[in-house]
């Protein structure tokens, strides 16, 4: 019947995991985003709620303009640079960049960080996936504050393979 | 007791929604006396430091605390209009003559009398009972985060949290911001209540989210030295093991009701409304009660988020100052309640505009 693999789902989806693609959480098209230097913007904002700073903030017009406030954010991937200004303004910290053209098995994640200790470039680090698991090593290749609000984004190398996992980093000196 | 002091606007709070509504109103030409409990002005603004929701209008992005110097030096430009007065709380409310009695400190008494108020009380916290829930190091998430990023103290090394709404869910990553360890949220729900993405940041983290779970008992003989926590049924019945944490501190996020006494004093009409945590005042479009000096703004009127709070203060402030006499621009009330229904409109909103379709008149018979 395959109920209880749904409902495990559901169950996950409830206490904050992406389980799988949804409006608002959805991946770049593989084609483009595998040849796009410099990456893809990948949000993950499944719900509806009354926040629109990923669309005002993008400097492309990547992140189409909301109707409804509560719009899920919806990309036009073509205009996207990849720069990294939404991975720093969304508030849900839900905005991610990634670059796949980095190296044939490497790739490179931009992520919002707002913690303690702050990494260094060239440090490793321990990736973690959306359940804060440690399920690969990672290289700091740039740690930036776009928008000067206390709000990092680290650019990570990571392994490509894990690039749909991958969400967070801990920094372990 | 020989002392009044004269305002033509009182605001009772000076939060989010109590400074909106000084500044609206002394933006419209109001002397306003603005009377706020705590030491310094804000609320609960100061104590937040994570990045807002909404759109521009209601600062998004920008974080709380900066928010609340935002506000601050928009009262600061109006040149005086708006006095400030900390650490004073109203004490009760004599309608028939407007007058208020006042606390400054633990000493000075007098009173205030007010042409017109807004109320903008704000809310308390609600807390669970259990077994040893008044053990040192059993804290309300408001305490957690006066500590934590207010006078930048930790409560302690490892925590529960108890409720997944978006205080439980923001205070769980102020917390691992600070270097605390959560140990686990406990959500009785089958859901998240806060915003999905606040969940999302704290789980990818590693902090576990335990739906459908409770705390049945805090552990320890002077101080917190662990937690029970245990399973629910459907019927919200504990079902299953019980299972022990291991915390020095159990954080309570399980909810705020409308702090209301002002307007029972005087007399407005009351209604209880679930969806609004509590009894609140019945309000018109603009906010008046059915008293007709009085104002509510805030989580005073119903619990919601501190953005639609700015705005109801907007309205509020609005809407004294006009019946102050002062000239108002009327587009700006329709601005602010296209805003408000904005804010309103989404998922999280439904509960909301269930609950104010409840306590909303359609005008006061003069």
């Amino acid at each position: 019947m395959g109920c209880s693999c749904s409902c495990d789902k559901e169950k996950l989806f409830n206490s904050g995991v992406l389980t799988e693609n949804r409006p608002g959480a959805i991946l770049p098209p593989k084609e483009l985003w595998e040849t796009k230097k410099g990456g893809l913007v990948v949000i993950e904002c499944p719900q509806r709620i009354p926040c629109n700073p990923c669309a005002t903030s993008c400097p492309a017009g990547a992140v189409l303009p909301f109707k409804d406030i509560n719009d899920t954010p919806s990309i036009d991937y073509d205009k996207c640079t990849g720069c990294g200004i939404c991975v720093s303004r969304c508030p849900g910290l839900a905005c991610f960049v990634i670059d796949l053209t980095y190296a044939p098995d490497k790739a490179i994640i931009k992520m919002p960080y707002e913690l303690m200790p702050i990494p260094e470039k060239g440090q490793k680090v321990k990736c973690l996936n959306r359940v804060g698991e440690e399920v690969a090593d990672g290289e700091i290749f740039a740690v930036a504050e776009p928008s000067k609000d206390r709000t990092l984004v680290v650019s990570v190398v990571i392994p490509k393979d894990m690039a749909g996992d991958i969400r967070a980093i801990k920094v372990v000196c | 007791m020989s002392k009044i002091v004269e305002t033509d606007l009182l605001v009772i709070g000076g939060g989010a929604a109590g400074l909106c509504a000084a500044a609206e109103a002394a933006g419209a030409g109001a002397n306003v006396l603005v009377v706020e409990s705590d030491l310094h002005p804000g609320g609960q603004l100061v104590k937040q430091t994570h990045k807002f929701f909404g759109s521009k209008d209601e600062y998004a992005g920008t974080r709380g605390f900066k928010i609340a110097g935002v506000l601050l030096d928009e009262i600061a430009s109006l040149g005086g209009k708006v006095k400030i007065c900390c650490n004073t709380t109203i004490t009760g409310y004599y309608p028939e003559d407007r007058v208020y009695t006042a606390m400054e400190g633990e000493e000075k008494y007098y009173r205030i009398k007010a042409k017109k108020t807004v109320v903008a009380t704000g809310a308390q916290e609600k807390i669970l009972p259990f077994p040893n829930n008044d053990l040192p190091g059993v804290y309300g998430a408001g305490a957690v985060q006066t500590l934590m990023n207010l006078y930048g103290v930790v409560p302690g090394k490892k925590v529960l949290m108890v409720g997944a709404g978006n205080i439980g869910l923001i205070v769980s990553y102020q917390l691992r911001q600070a270097g605390v360890e959560v140990a686990a949220i406990v959500e009785a729900m089958p859901k998240i209540g806060g915003y999905w993405v606040h969940a999302a940041k704290v789980r990818r983290l590693g902090i576990p989210i335990l739906l459908r779970h409770t705390i049945v008992e805090a552990l320890g003989d002077k101080v917190v030295e662990g937690a029970v926590i245990q399973p629910l049924d459907d019927n919200f019945a504990l079902t299953g093991e019980p299972q022990k944490i291991d915390c020095d501190i159990i954080c309570m996020a399980v909810g705020l009701s409308p702090s209301t006494e002002i307007f029972w004093q005087a007399g407005a009409k009351m209604q209880y409304v679930p969806q609004l945590c509590g009894y609140v005042p019945l309000r018109d479009k603009s906010m008046r009660t059915s008293n007709a000096d009085l104002w509510v703004a805030g989580d005073a009127s119903g619990i919601e988020e501190a953005s639609a709070a700015m705005v109801e203060g907007r309205i509020a402030g609005f809407s004294a100052a006009k019946a102050l006499g002062l000239p108002v621009n009327e587009a700006k009330f329709n601005d602010y309640w296209t805003r408000l229904d904005h804010l309103r409109a989404g998922e999280v909103g439904e509960k909301i505009r269930a609950g104010i379709s409840q306590v909303f008149v359609s005008g006061w018979e003069a």
